[in-house]
This record gives C-alpha cells, sequence and structure tokens, in this order.
C-alpha cells in the first residue's frame, strides 16, 4: 500500500486511490516502424531491482496521470511529476543521484 | 488428569460459574476462562484428531500457536470451524465440537491411517496418486476431497456484522508485554500520537506469569502503573483484544479487533478491521516457546512448559498431577517450580544440557525436585494421555535408563522471537547461534518512502528474553523511533530489573541426538499435518534443498498455525539432514495475517447491496413493475426479456421480437455511453482513436466507428455523430463508457498532451429509448413538435428538436435492421418520456423489449457485437470489416499493429454466417472440427462458434462464427461438436440473415 503525491492536487494517495500504468517515458513507434522497434514499445518492460520510473493515474481523484521514480527494493519513493514530459526533472535525477550513486534506468542515469 | 487447582488462577473469577458445551457435553468454568483452560479444568484433555492419521491430539499451547485444539463453533449463521481454543474466551452459553473425527473423537475409524503410516510418508499424495491416470478423477480426488478439510464449512449466511475503521499514528505499537508498554511510555513522553494493541483481553504478556521485579515493584505492580500513566495520556490509545495482523508497504498496519467475540449477545459490530497508516511501528510480539522433537511428542498430554505454567498461574489449572519437565534452557525451570509452588509433583527435571542450569536450578533442587543433567526422553509412552516417560541419555540412540510414571510432560525447545509482522515487509533475518534463535537485523529493517526504516522489533521480538534487556531494548528502540519522526526522544529512564542468572540455552534438535529410524518415526514437528522429523530428513534424501520446496512437499508448516510452533525445529532439522547450516537454509516466507481472520472483516461492511452500488437508468422503475428479469452489463442491470404471466424467458424474447419486426418496439438504450469530445484538435484526435475517419464527419451526419487497442485488437465500437464544428459525440458499449473514457484520457495526457480537446463523459446525463419497428415514425408523429420524415431525418443522421414537448436529440440508427431512431432526453424526463411513449404507442401495441431480442435482432441482420464476435484476440479484419478502416490515415490506434505478419496471415479465421442443416442452434463456444489431431492429441480444428441464437423471425437456429477461410467457403457444410460429444452440420451463408439489401431500415 504505497503512497505516491499527486503532483497535479498535491493530495498524498493511498494506493487504492491510483491506478497503476506501468513503465513510464515509453516513446511510441507508429505505422512505417520496425517490427523490432514496435515490438519493444508494445511489450519490452524494464524491470529493475532499484529505481524505476513508473505511471500512475490519480483515478479516484483528480483524474490526472503523473510519474512515479522510486525504488523497487526499498520501496523508496524519489519524487512524483507530470505526466507530460520526456524525461523526469533534474532535480528528481539529482536526488536518485545522491541516494544511489552511479544508477542508470533505460538512456536516463 | 488436569484439573482445575483450588487455588490460584490470577485471571478467573471463582465467584462465577459458566456453563458450556462441548461435544453435546454441559461443562462448567468460570469468567475469565479460555476455552482451553476450562477444557482442561475438565479434564477434556482430548480435543482433536490430527490431519493425516486422525491421531488423538491435546492441547500443546495457550496463545495464537496452538496447533491442535481447533473447533467448530457455534450453530447456523453463527457457525465458525478452526476456532482456537486457546484464543477464545469463554462466555455462558458457548457450544463447540471438535473437528476431524468419525464416528467420535474418542472412537475414530481413520486413526487406521496411522497404521499405515510408513507408506504416508513426506509426498505420499504425489507419489500414489499419479498413476494409473484415470483413477485420479474418479477414485483418488473423490475419496481424497472427503477426507481433506479439518472443520466443516458454514452453510447459512453470516448473521454477525463487521466494519472497516481508519487511523493514524505517529507509532504504533504492537504487542502489550512489558516490551511493548515500556515503548509507548517512552514513544508517548516525546508526544508522538501512540497506539498500543494487545491480541489478548490481558496486559502484560508472559512477564506477569514468569516473574521477576521491576524498580522494587512486582512485574504485574509494573505493568498496572504503566497502564494507568498510559491511561491519562491525550496522545495515547489503548486497546485489547485487537491482534496486529500485518505489516505493509510504506506504515500501513492492519489491526484485527475482535469487539465482541468473548460476549457475543451485545449489539455492535463482532469484528473491526483497523486500516492504519503509522510513522513508526514498533513490534513488540514476545516470543514462542518450541517444542523438543522426542519420540511421543504428539500425545495428549505433552505441553510447552509455558503453557503448562500459564495454566496453573492464569487460570488456577493443572495439566497433569506428575509432570515431567523436559528442557535444553533455564526457563523451563519456572514451570517446575511454579507446579511444585502449586502443590504438585515433578518427578524429574530432564536436562538435556551437560551443564544444567543457573540459579533456577539451585532453587528447583532446593525444593526438592530431582534435576538431572544430560538426559532425555527416549519415548512418551501412552495412546490418548501420556501415561510415562523412558528416560536416556540425550548423548546416545536411545538406550533405557529407566522409566518414570506421569501423567503430563512439559516440554521447551527455547524461545523463537515472533519476528511475523517485522517480515511481513521485508525486515531481514540472522542466525544467533549463541542464543539459538533467529533475530531481527537491526541494519536491514523494513524500508518506508524516504527508504529509513518504521519497523522496530522490540524486547523478546527482538531476542531479548532477560526481564532487564527487555525493557532496556524497548526503550532504546522506542526512542530511535520518535527520533525517527522528528520528535526529541525522552530522557525515560530504564528501569531496574532483577532477575535470575540463566545459563546459555543449548541446540537440542532431536532428542536423543542419535535417535534411530523408529524413534524419529514417532518424533512429531507439525503436530496437526503430521509431519515427523523421518518425513522431513526423507524430502532431503530426495533431492529437496529449498526450504520451500521440503514446506510443501512435507507440508511441514501448513496447518492453520502456519509453523509458529516448530518450523524452527523443520529448518534445523532440515539443515541437519542436509548438512548445511541453518541460517543457509534460512526460512520460509512470514506473510499476512499473524493469524487467520476472519472473512467478515475483510468484507467488512461491503456485502449485499453494499458491495457493489448498481447504476440504475430513468426507467428503472418501469422495469421493476414490469416484469423485468434482469442480467448484469457492467455495474447495470438491463432487463433481458419482460416477462408476462407464466411466459418462459425465450417465450418473452420470441414474442418482444416479433412484435418489433411487426409493428412498434421500444428499447431502454440510456445505458449505452455517450462520450463528449470537443476542442480545435477533437477531429484529429478521434481520428487515432477510431479506425475510420471521424475528422471529415458533416454536422449533423452519424457515423458507425470502431475502435482498436495499440495491440490491433478491437475494443469497442458505436456510432459517433458531429455535433459542431469542434463538437463530437461518441457513443460506446454499455460496459466500455468509463473504459474508453479513460482510455482517451490517457492518451490525451499522456501521448498529445499538446492538443486542444477536452473529453467528458455525458452517460448518466441523458436517457435515451431506442424506438424500433415499421411504425417508430408514426408513434413520432403522434407526439409531434420535429419533422422526423425521410426526406428531414435521413438514415445515420440526427437532429435536435422536442417530441410531445420533451427537448429531444434524435439518432436515426438502427441496430436491429428496422426503422428506428434512438432517442435522447435529459435524465430526469426519461421515465416521463418512456411513458409518453407507451401511450402514444398504445394503439401499435407498442413492446418494450429487453438485451436478449435486441442480441438476437443483431444477429439476424448479421451486426457484430463487442464481446461476443471480439474476445480480445480479433481484428476488424477478421470480421469483415475493412470498410470501417481508413485507408486514407496516416496513423491510429492498432494501424501498426494490424500490420504485423501474422495479422496479415491468409490463414486467420474470418467471420461468416452459420446455418445448421436441421434448423437447431447450434451451442455457443463450438469448434468447428478439423480432420486429423494436433499435437497434444486433441482434435483440430477450423472455427468456432461467436453468436448462436434462435431467431423467431426465421424460425430456426442461425450463428455466426469465425472459419479459417470462411468467406471463400460460402456453402460448404462443416461438422461442430456438441457438448455430449455428438456432431452437428452446418452450412457456411452469408451472415446476414434478414433483409440483406436494407429495405427495412432505409424508409
Amino acid at each position: 500500500m504505497l503512497l505516491l503525491e499527486c503532483p497535479y492536487c498535491g493530495a498524498k494517495c493511498e494506493e487504492t486511490e491510483l491506478s497503476p500504468g506501468g513503465e513510464a517515458h515509453i516513446k511510441r513507434y507508429g505505422p512505417g516502424s520496425s517490427d523490432q522497434d514496435f515490438e519493444a514499445y508494445l511489450f519490452m518492460r524494464e524491470n529493475p531491482k532499484g529505481v524505476h520510473f513508473e505511471r500512475w493515474r490519480h483515478v479516484y481523484g483528480c483524474g490526472k496521470w503523473f510519474h512515479a521514480a522510486r525504488c523497487t527494493q526499498s520501496l523508496e519513493v524519489f519524487g512524483t511529476y507530470a505526466a507530460q514530459t520526456f524525461e523526469p526533472p533534474q532535480e528528481i535525477k539529482d536526488k536518485i543521484s545522491a541516494k544511489r550513486p552511479g544508477w542508470s534506468w533505460r538512456d536516463f542515469s | 488428569m488436569s484439573m482445575r487447582l483450588k487455588t490460584g488462577g490470577r485471571l478467573v473469577n471463582r465467584a462465577s460459574q459458566v456453563e458450556f458445551n462441548f461435544n453435546g457435553k454441559r461443562l462448567f468454568g468460570h469468567e475469565g476462562d479460555m476455552l482451553a483452560s476450562a477444557l482442561l479444568a475438565n479434564d477434556q484433555m482430548l480435543v482433536g484428531r490430527s490431519f493425516k492419521y486422525h491421531r488423538p491430539r491435546g492441547i500443546v499451547a495457550s496463545g495464537a500457536e496452538e496447533p491442535n485444539a481447533l473447533m467448530n463453533m457455534g450453530e447456523g449463521a453463527k457457525f465458525e470451524p478452526n476456532q482456537r481454543a486457546t484464543t477464545t474466551e469463554l462466555f455462558e452459553g458457548l457450544s463447540v465440537g471438535s473437528q476431524n473425527h468419525w464416528p467420535s473423537l474418542e472412537y475414530d475409524i481413520g486413526a487406521v491411517n496411522g497404521l499405515f503410516a510408513r507408506f504416508l510418508s513426506a509426498g505420499f499424495y504425489y507419489k500414489m496418486f499419479i498413476h494409473p491416470r484415470p483413477f485420479w478423477k474418479h477414485i483418488y480426488e473423490p475419496f481424497i476431497r472427503q477426507s481433506a478439510g479439518l472443520g466443516k464449512a458454514p452453510t447459512e449466511k453470516d448473521a454477525d456484522t463487521y466494519e472497516h475503521l481508519y487511523a493514524f499514528y505517529d507509532v504504533v505499537v504492537i504487542g502489550g508485554g512489558i516490551a511493548g508498554l515500556q515503548a509507548a511510555r517512552t514513544a508517548a513522553a516525546s508526544g508522538a500520537s501512540v497506539l498500543v494493541m494487545e491480541q489478548t483481553a490481558h496486559w502484560g504478556g508472559r512477564a506477569v506469569v514468569d516473574g521477576g521485579e521491576i524498580g522494587g515493584q512486582s512485574t504485574e505492580d509494573f505493568v498496572n502503573d504503566s497502564l494507568e500513566k498510559l491511561a491519562t495520556m491525550d496522545n495515547v490509545t489503548l486497546k485489547t483484544r485487537m491482534m496486529g495482523a500485518g505489516v505493509y508497504d510504506h506504515g500501513y498496519v492492519l489491526g484485527y479487533e475482535r469487539v465482541s467475540d468473548h460476549a457475543p449477545k451485545t449489539t455492535g459490530p463482532r469484528h473491526r478491521l483497523w486500516r492504519i497508516r503509522a510513522g513508526q511501528i514498533i513490534t513488540a510480539t514476545g516470543a514462542i516457546e518450541r517444542p523438543l522433537s522426542f519420540a511421543g511428542n504428539d500425545i495428549p498430554g505433552v505441553m510447552l512448559a509455558s503453557a503448562v505454567r500459564d495454566y496453573v498461574v492464569n487460570w488456577g489449572v493443572a495439566v497433569g498431577d506428575r509432570t515431567i519437565v523436559v528442557t535444553n534452557n533455564d526457563d523451563a525451570y519456572r514451570t517446575a517450580i511454579t507446579l511444585k509452588q502449586a502443590g504438585l509433583d515433578v518427578p524429574v527435571i530432564l536436562d538435556a544440557r551437560a551443564n544444567g542450569a543457573g540459579s533456577l536450578g539451585d532453587t528447583a533442587r532446593e525444593m526438592g525436585i530431582r534435576v538431572e543433567y544430560g538426559k532425555a526422553i527416549a519415548k512418551v509412552k501412552g495412546g490418548k494421555r501420556v501415561t510415562g516417560v523412558a528416560i536416556c541419555a540425550q548423548a546416545g540412540s536411545g538406550g533405557v535408563l529407566e522409566e518414570i510414571a506421569c501423567d503430563a510432560v512439559a516440554m521447551s525447545g527455547g524461545w523463537s522471537p515472533v519476528v511475523h509482522l517485522y517480515s511481513h515487509c521485508g525486515g531481514k533475518l540472522n542466525w544467533d547461534d549463541q542464543a539459538v534463535m533467529f533475530r531481527p537485523d537491526l541494519n536491514r529493517r523494513p524500508t518506508d518512502q524516504n527508504g529509513e526504516g518504521f519497523v522496530t522489533p522490540a524486547g523478546s521480538a527482538n531476542g531479548e528474553l532477560a526481564l532487564s534487556a527487555v525493557l532496556a531494548d524497548a526503550t532504546a528502540r522506542a526512542k530511535e523511533a520518535v527520533k525517527a519522526l522528528g520528535h526529541k526522544a525522552p530522557s525515560t529512564r530504564i528501569p531496574e530489573a532483577s532477575e535470575a542468572g540463566e545459563n546459555a540455552v543449548e541446540p537440542v534438535w532431536l532428542m536423543p541426538q542419535g535417535a534411530g529410524d523408529k524413534l524419529r518415526m514417532k518424533t512429531w514437528l507439525d503436530f496437526q499435518n503430521d509431519v515427523k522429523v523421518s518425513d522431513v530428513q526423507l524430502a532431503a534424501r530426495e533431492g529437496y534443498e529449498s526450504v520451500e520446496h521440503t514446506k510443501r512437499y512435507t507440508t511441514l508448516g501448513m496447518a492453520t498455525d502456519q509453523g509458529k510452533l516448530s518450523n524452527i525445529n523443520g529448518l534445523a532439522t532440515l539443515a541437519d539432514a542436509l548438512n548445511a547450516d541453518i541460517p543457509n537454509v534460512g526460512t520460509t516466507t512470514f506473510r499476512p495475517p499473524y493469524t487467520p481472520i476472519s472473512m467478515g472483516a475483510i468484507a467488512g461492511a461491503a456485502r449485499d447491496e453494499v458491495f457493489q452500488p448498481l447504476r440504475q437508468t430513468p426507467m428503472q422503475g418501469w422495469h421493476d413493475e414490469n416484469g423485468a428479469d434482469y442480467e448484469p452489463v457492467g455495474h447495470w442491470r438491463r432487463a433481458y426479456c419482460y416477462r408476462r404471466g407464466s411466459e418462459t424467458r425465450a417465450q418473452a424474447v420470441e414474442r418482444e421480437i416479433l412484435q418489433t419486426r411487426k409493428s412498434l418496439g421500444l428499447l431502454d438504450a440510456s445505458t449505452l455511453g455517450k462520450l463528449v469530445v470537443k476542442g480545435p484538435d477533437a477531429g484529429k484526435f478521434l481520428d487515432m482513436m477510431y479506425t475510420n475517419m471521424m475528422s471529415n464527419l458533416a454536422v449533423g451526419k452519424c457515423r458507425y466507428g470502431l475502435m482498436c487497442s495499440e495491440n490491433g485488437f478491437l475494443m469497442d465500437d458505436g456510432v459517433v455523430a458531429r455535433i459542431d464544428e469542434d463538437t463530437w459525440l461518441c457513443h460506446t458499449t454499455t460496459g466500455g463508457a468509463d473504459r474508453i473514457h479513460a482510455h482517451m484520457e490517457e492518451w490525451l495526457q499522456t501521448e498529445w498532451w499538446d492538443w486542444k480537446v477536452y473529453v467528458a463523459n455525458m452517460t448518466e446525463q441523458f436517457a435515451q429509448v431506442a424506438v424500433v419497428g415499421p411504425n417508430a415514425r408514426k408513434v413520432l408523429e403522434k407526439l409531434g413538435g420535429m419533422d422526423v420524415s425521410k426526406e428531414a431525418l435521413g438514415f445515420m443522421q440526427w437532429a435536435d428538436g422536442t417530441l410531445g414537448g420533451f427537448k429531444a436529440r434524435v439518432y436515426r440508427i438502427s441496430f436491429s435492421g428496422e426503422l428506428s431512431y434512438e432517442i435522447a432526453v435529459p435524465a430526469n424526463e426519461g421515465r416521463a418520456f418512456w411513458d409518453a411513449l407507451l401511450e402514444a404507442g398504445a394503439e401499435f401495441d407498442v413492446m418494450p423489449y429487453g438485451t436478449e431480442a435486441l442480441h438476437v435482432m443483431r444477429a439476424e441482420k448479421g451486426f457484430i457485437m463487442i464481446g461476443d464476435e471480439t474476445d480480445g484476440t480479433v481484428i476488424p479484419q477478421d470480421l469483415n470489416m475493412q470498410w470501417a478502416i481508413s485507408k486514407k490515415k496516416e496513423d491510429f490506434l492498432g494501424k501498426r499493429a494490424q500490420e504485423r505478419s501474422h495479422m496479415v496471415s491468409p490463414d486467420r479465421w474470418k467471420l461468416v454466417g452459420l446455418e445448421t442443416l436441421d434448423g437447431s442452434v447450434l451451442p455457443d463456444g463450438s469448434y468447428a472440427v478439423a480432420p486429423g489431431n494436433n499435437a497434444n492429441g486433441q482434435r483440430n480444428t477450423q472455427g468456432r462458434v461467436t453468436s448462436t441464437y434462435y431467431s423467431p423471425t426465421l424460425g430456426r437456429g442461425i450463428a455466426m462464427g469465425l472459419v479459417h477461410n470462411g468467406p471463400d467457403r460460402m456453402g460448404e457444410v462443416i461438422e461442430f461438436n456438441k457438448v455430449d460429444g455428438s456432431l452437428v452440420k452446418a452450412k457456411i451463408v452469408d451472415q446476414v440473415f434478414y433483409d440483406a439489401e436494407g429495405a427495412k431500415q432505409n424508409v
């Protein structure tokens, strides 16, 4: 029963107020893309023991999608941020670097 | 025999008498008794039978770790199985029965299993029941099902009520022993809000039984003093009869409060489930004594030493007249001393350690108790009750030195900290060789959202068994907890305690250490599931190395006590058999709840109408009054049909269809999803959502659209209407409205967030009625107010206006093949509009129809239904719906996926109509068989039925199905299987069975 703060309405949400949306920062591949890119887009997901970026929707609240950066092992939450972005805010990346020096996740580090 | 002593029993009120019933016998106890103590006071040591061998089982423990004393309790709507006698408080009129025996507890036929024990070893079921294969279904499984299960299942609906409660505290202390109380005092002094929960009805835990002094006070006075101080503090909540059931992520705790189990006649809920968020959790959950592994340790009368002591001190009950104490640690000496003080006989203390005990040993000897060092029990004698023990040297293989008569054995194999709650959320343990126990590693505690530890074990739960160490540990841990919350740690003084100096415990996992096969086969680890030392050793020999596998193979620790009593003994036995260290074997996973909690408490108030609120259309009242036979559709209940008089469902459906096709029908279509999509980019957005083009739809027109997932598969369909330049109204399926709304929001928020589009779900703002049939136009013209002629409102157009004075939006669309109007009016006018249509339609014998008539009529027309023709693996191309897939659009959700090789394969099954040669109705889901068998020896298939109905219009069965190369095989006859194994022939035909040219709807 995670606690995540919705970056839109500021509510400290209990997991039951939220709906999970899998991995964050997935790039969409549409018509014209290669089979490999399309397969990766639809099916290939990270399953790290450690730093991870996820999508959540504040479904029983303001209804907004947001992203959470957290550690799947310690359950530590590094921060939540708006979904309208292609990469995590620098401030959150700095926070992760302070706690998990040398971390990397896909193209981010 | 076991009995009530003349004096003693700090918890019982001897002035009161409480009557209860055990297996039909009237028995008496006192106020303050537990069911277990009352049974023992009545010399009822035999309380059940074991699971596999039906061995006689007696009470072993005095708390939650009890594996044997499980009862069927109560009657009728108050019946509940598997109630532990050791955690059930006695009340007037309590009625229980023992479990797992036939015909009676004393004479049980299943006990014959015990004679075959050597054939019923670990993995017996896996080995025995695999051959011959057909025997499983018809012989083995029915037999096992009949003999499996301990308690009976209730037959009536639970008459009690339950509730959930949400709470928030800085510090939650689980356990109300001296560690818990000391931790609570320390934490509360910092100003933090504190909840203390104790699973029993009494505070103080073991310390009040074990004695000792704290700050010059007795332990009991210290407990009372602490409670008094805590009770005066506003920031402290004290709860008894409340168990910490589970610890979850980020400080979430479940508290299970048994509000009125002890007083079932009181009003209010029986159980309350507390859903708590805690800043810090202190688990002061104590420790549980381990049994010793010697032959015959399961015979009734063999009990944990601490339990024997509890029954004397707390309830004034002696387990036997002559009790032999056997131990590997000093604590059990307290039992011998207590028994002697109560005037009972202790023939001998058998201490497996060569060096024996510390000062408690001296005390025992001074009291005249014989103490033997380095000695062990070779075997216990007796059947349904202990009659004596044979003594041997612990170092040997069981050569009997002496036999002593006794009627009880008090055993102690050392103590295991209760680390369950600490471990639920990932707290790690270390094996302590000195203390012979797994204890929490404070550097690897469960972590919270800040990455900091949030569960702290304190006292015995942290491996500290001595009084002074418990108090020091509890104080220190509580200070750390409040500091972690940002409070200043209070300067709480650690009270000084005096206690007996103890010698170290020694590991004794088998008694005697060289016990042979014969003894090990009589040496129990899991008392309820009949797992013996020999079974675990066999599992190790057969290659089971993982403790999790061994657990499942032998069923060790899988009984209702979940290994609380003896899992550590099992692990140690496995480690020994594998020649490995205990920490390398590790523990099985500790999972919540700590002890079973009632299903009622989990459900809380969410039952009956409250379990899932039903959605109702504005016309629901009319349906209720007119014979509606409902079926669930999403969160709605829709009328399947309206039955009149003694009609069957089928007769009602037939009447509704025939009258609609002949004259006029009405359908409550309010449940259809209505999503308004608006904004400058709405057209562009809908072009991505639908496979067809929606941006070029003219204002005033409607278009049927298909929606696919990004994976290419059909997910929804419906008619889209262009309302104005930047507004579209999208109809979805009844069950799809919320899902499709969420789907649109997801893409808008997370992919195309710069597009200017709003989506609003208007489903419940409008009541919608389908007016269907050759007389549909006439009835609307009769209501009057707007032009609904073919010229003014053509097929697939919509118009706003009034009808009979109602503000209406009229869509000329048809899902039945008839002349049809779907009319939306404001929801609050829905019922009045429905009534007006019924009145105006009376002259046409208007016929309200339900969902089944809707389904049959659409199938007659060959229209697909999401969920029938689609199942998450079907793409529009499978349904020959290329016409609904835009070739002009560069992109839409699902386009790329539908280009994949498997999606364009000519071998995909495609939609066709099916007509049985004999006119019968094909079974739903039936498969079209093909020649030959597949790799698994199953018949090959070449298609399946997706929709199948009796068509009243055509007077025979009609069906649609997906068939290999179907559209190219028109007229071919293929065979479908039936449930009885026979085959039925059907001809492949066009999927449109009725009015293929559309003459009826286009008038």
